[in-house]
């Protein structure tokens, strides 16, 4: 496909590895923050081909694995209903809740579906008059517009019996939560590249400069990726820490402001928990007082749900990058991809399910300093 | 993988079975998606209610001793939606599907039978259409339909029409093809592009349609069977990979042959079209459906020649060498990436879906 | 998050009074929402993610981007690796790991 498969090809690929080998000279840690940042660095196996010194920490940037449990659990019980049709992406039906996943629900009698764009959930609105139709909008800056639009829209054509559960979540405060946290290794950030093409990069440069790490906008592809920690190398070695724009072709500095206006305009900034993180102030956005009436939680009032996660589960250590998935006790044991404890496992690119699936093969030794492993009181 | 206890009674109420199915007490769609869910299944709950001695229960058809003949015996129930769909039909997968289980034992496919079930309320045209297509595709494999049964459901139980067929095939002598036959050194073959079938049938599906010109590569594969036997009867594994594609394929036979399986990722023939639909999707080629090709692992003294002869065959003309076994890592599957680090090719959990992340 | 995929617009039309193309994404065709990106036409690139254009993307920056990859192994043969270059400058020894300079020729890679 073009603008994919030339940012794909080995030959550049090693002339950029050859850069940062020849570059770097000492260790340095990085993070890269987007889950589908992380799913093609080890899916093409990129960070064997690194200098062994140059660490890549996978960050929280999975939409799926940091959405609240409690909110997973208000999905279930909204699709169990039976005058509801649930919509939702693809990633989120393996999601464990405390009991129980979307598959179950639809195994129930639910009806569950899988789109690919919400606008697909508004379409079965206007087809299902009867029904009441919910789509779960979980996401990044990246899919905000998308989910604002479709909201917009059924405004603007009057479709009434559609509805939003709402779990949109930001960038820049993770990035702060991260940095300001206790045990906080990464020096660097790569920066997710599609929420930069949709919030451009304005709020990025002053993180840089209060943290002093530099922060590249990095996008997708393998070339993308090296590029991305070959121009941070650089920075660090040379003791810069900047905003660069390594991904030109889909990041403008002002980024889609028609995008940015809907967004304004659908959403409102609030305090969010993250799921294995805890809350972090203005990290998320529910529906604006306007669109208010679309709003899932608002029109299903959802009560007596018991939350309770798995207490051997270290997904937050994980998506805070305080802990590899493998040096967890619980990891390929209690916790695999077929028996999920924590969303990490579940989500094709949250970290746990990332090494699970590609990277069994290795017996990493736990880093020096890696926190103990906790005492295994109960299971699950 | 936890040991099975064959032969153990099956207690619904204490679960007898060391590795009782943790996910759900009923019946899930991840349990028809052809990966690790539906394998639990198989080995946790029918197995051990059907316990026999006849050995090779996971291949793709059973070969069987009877009068002194082998007999190759296979089933395949066939659900499908849409019932048409861009190259095919449910009427053309009911009868390849079954051919080319038992052409994956080495088996000329002989004779099959056919159970439809019908909701109630399908426009005949429709049953006929499918019977006609069913037909045409028994004739062109080669195969008669000589037996077969109806029954209707009521409306809202059936999506429209699903098929079962079942059939029968005669092995040869000096034949003795099953997944447990891979060997280190083995060569690792495939026929032909690999994810065309699924991607034809996501193109159609209801939330997910793409416009696109991919048509199903259903096709029976007995006739490119029979080609690569005349070069050798010694072939060691065969299959085709249908739901959970050629990764889930290469995992079964890895495990039952317990030896390692690497694969070199640049020489999977992904045709650009099933690589863009997957991109777009967020999906594996690796595991996206196949219904007109095969894998086999050859020894690597007959590769040549088995490569050759598939390739002049019409549905082999594009057979690639893909990789080989090895004594690491046995079970496992790793592929070498064209950055030239590797990873590991798991079994899917379930279906695979689109992804947005 | 964020698997967004650049695709070619083959034509543009309008849905409920909001602008709509059909885009190409190498022989797979899918509608997708113009609402943040109105003033694409065909034989634009754009990157899309679930079914909305977020962005039109910027053929000239992409190719320039790729040339500066290839680049990069040329000067490298040619003068050897920045930071043996700054060494050579300030007439200190090169560091360790880094690349003498090639012949005065350089070599394809």
């Amino acid at each position: 496909m073009k603008y994919l498969d030339e940012f794909s090809d080995p030959e550049l690929a090693r002339r950029l590895l050859d850069d940062i080998h020849q570059t770097a000279t000492r260790p340095w840690a990085m993070m890269e923050v987007c889950g589908g940042q992380t799913h093609s660095i080890i899916r093409h196996g990129l960070d064997q081909l690194l200098p062994e010194g140059i660490e890549l920490i996978h960050g929280p940037g999975c939409p799926v694995c940091v959405t609240p449990l409690e909110m997973i659990d208000k999905a279930l019980e909204i699709a169990s209903r039976p005058d509801v049709i649930f919509c939702s992406f693809g990633d989120m039906l393996r999601v464990p809740g405390s009991d129980r996943d979307l598959f179950r629900v639809k195994s129930d009698g639910g009806d569950v579906r899988v789109v690919y764009s919400p606008m697909d959930a508004l379409e079965i609105a206007r087809a299902n008059p009867d029904k009441e139709v919910v789509f779960f909008g979980i996401g990044f800056e990246t899919t905000a517009p998308p989910n604002a639009m479709t909201v917009h829209q059924a405004h603007r054509l009057g479709i009434e019996n559609f509805s939003l559960l709402v779990s949109h979540v930001r960038v820049p405060p993770a990035i702060e939560a991260i940095m300001t946290s206790p045990g906080c290794r990464v020096q660097a950030f790569l920066a997710a590249g599609h929420v930069c093409t949709v919030m451009g990069t304005d709020e990025y440069p002053d993180l840089a400069e209060r943290f002093g790490v530099p922060i590249v906008v990095t996008g997708f592809e393998p070339l993308d990726i090296l590029e991305g920690i070959r121009r941070t190398v650089h920075q660090l070695e040379e003791g810069r820490h900047e905003l660069e724009n390594a991904y030109p072709r889909a990041v403008q500095r002002s980024g889609n402001p028609t995008a940015i206006a809907m967004l304004d305009d659908v959403f409102e900034v609030v305090d969010r928990s993250w799921r294995g993180i805890g809350m972090i102030p203005a990290s998320g956005w529910r529906l604006s007082e306007k669109y208010r009436a679309y709003d899932a939680e608002h029109r299903f009032s959802v009560t007596g749900i018991d939350t309770h996660e798995s207490t051997v589960c270290r997904s937050g250590e994980v998506l805070q990058g305080l802990i590899k998935p493998h040096e967890c006790e619980a990891f390929g044991t209690l916790c695999t991809p077929r028996n999920p404890l924590g969303a990490t496992m579940v989500s094709s690119e949250g970290a746990c399910a990332a090494y699970y699936l590609y990277r069994r093969l290795e017996t990493p030794t736990l880093r020096p300093g890696a926190a103990a492993p906790k005492e295994v009181t109960s299971v699950g | 993988m936890a040991e099975q206890v064959v032969g153990a009674a099956l207690d619904f109420e204490g679960w007898t079975c060391p590795l009782p199915l943790r996910d759900s007490p009923t019946v899930v769609m991840g349990h028809g998606g052809g990966g690790a869910m539906s394998a639990e299944l198989i080995e946790h709950l029918f197995l051990p209610a059907l316990a026999n001695e006849a050995p090779e229960l996971l291949g793709d058809s059973a070969v069987l001793d009877l009068g002194g003949a082998r007999i190759a015996f296979s089933t395949d129930s066939f659900v499908v939606r849409p019932l048409f769909f861009p190259g095919g039909s449910i009427g053309d997968l009911a009868v390849n599907g079954t051919v080319n289980d038992l052409a994956m034992s080495g088996a000329t496919p002989a004779y099959l039978s056919a159970g439809f079930i019908l909701e109630e309320g399908t426009d005949l045209s429709v049953v006929g259409r499918v019977a006609e297509r069913l037909g045409a595709a028994a004739r062109a494999a080669g195969v008669s339909v000589v037996t077969g049964d109806t029954k209707v459901v009521d409306v809202g139980h059936g999506d429209g029409i699903y098929l079962n067929t079942a059939g029968i095939g005669l092995v040869p002598g000096g034949v003795d093809i099953g997944p447990h036959r891979a060997r280190v050194g083995d060569v690792v073959i495939v026929s032909g592009d690999i994810g065309v079938h699924g991607v034809a049938i996501m193109s159609v599906r209801d939330g997910l349609e793409f416009g696109t010109e991919v048509l199903s590569d259903c096709a029976p594969l007995s006739g490119l069977v029979a080609a690569m036997l005349d070069v050798t009867p010694d072939l060691h594994a065969l299959r085709d990979p249908t739901r959970g594609g050629l990764g889930t394929s290469l995992n079964e036979i890895a495990r039952a042959s317990e030896v390692g399986v690497e694969l070199d990722e640049g020489k999977l023939p992904v045709p650009d079209v099933v690589t863009n639909a997957c991109a777009f999707l967020g999906l594996d080629p690796l595991y996206v459906a196949n219904e007109g090709k095969l894998v086999a692992f050859v020894a690597p003294g007959d590769a040549e020649a088995v490569l050759e002869a598939m390739r002049r065959h019409p549905l082999g003309a594009d057979a690639a060498v893909i990789g080989t076994c090895v004594p690491e890592h046995p079970g496992m599957v790793v592929a070498r990436t064209g950055f030239g680090a590797t990873r590991v090719v798991d079994v899917p959990i379930g279906e695979q879906l689109p992804r947005i992340c | 998050m964020c698997l967004a995929v650049p695709g070619k617009v083959l034509a543009t039309w309008e849905k409920d009074e909001t602008p709509m193309a059909t885009v190409d994404f190498g022989g797979v065709t899918k509608e997708v929402c113009l609402a943040y990106v109105p003033e694409t036409t065909s034989d634009d690139y754009v990157i899309v993610h679930v079914g909305f254009a977020l962005q039109r993307l910027d053929e000239q920056s992409a190719l320039d981007t790729l040339e500066l990859f290839r680049q990069m192994g040329e000067l490298d043969a040619e003068f050897g690796d920045h930071w043996g270059r700054a060494a050579d400058q300030a007439g200190l020894p090169r560091p360790a790991g880094t690349a003498e300079p090639a012949s005065a020729t350089p070599e394809g890679r």
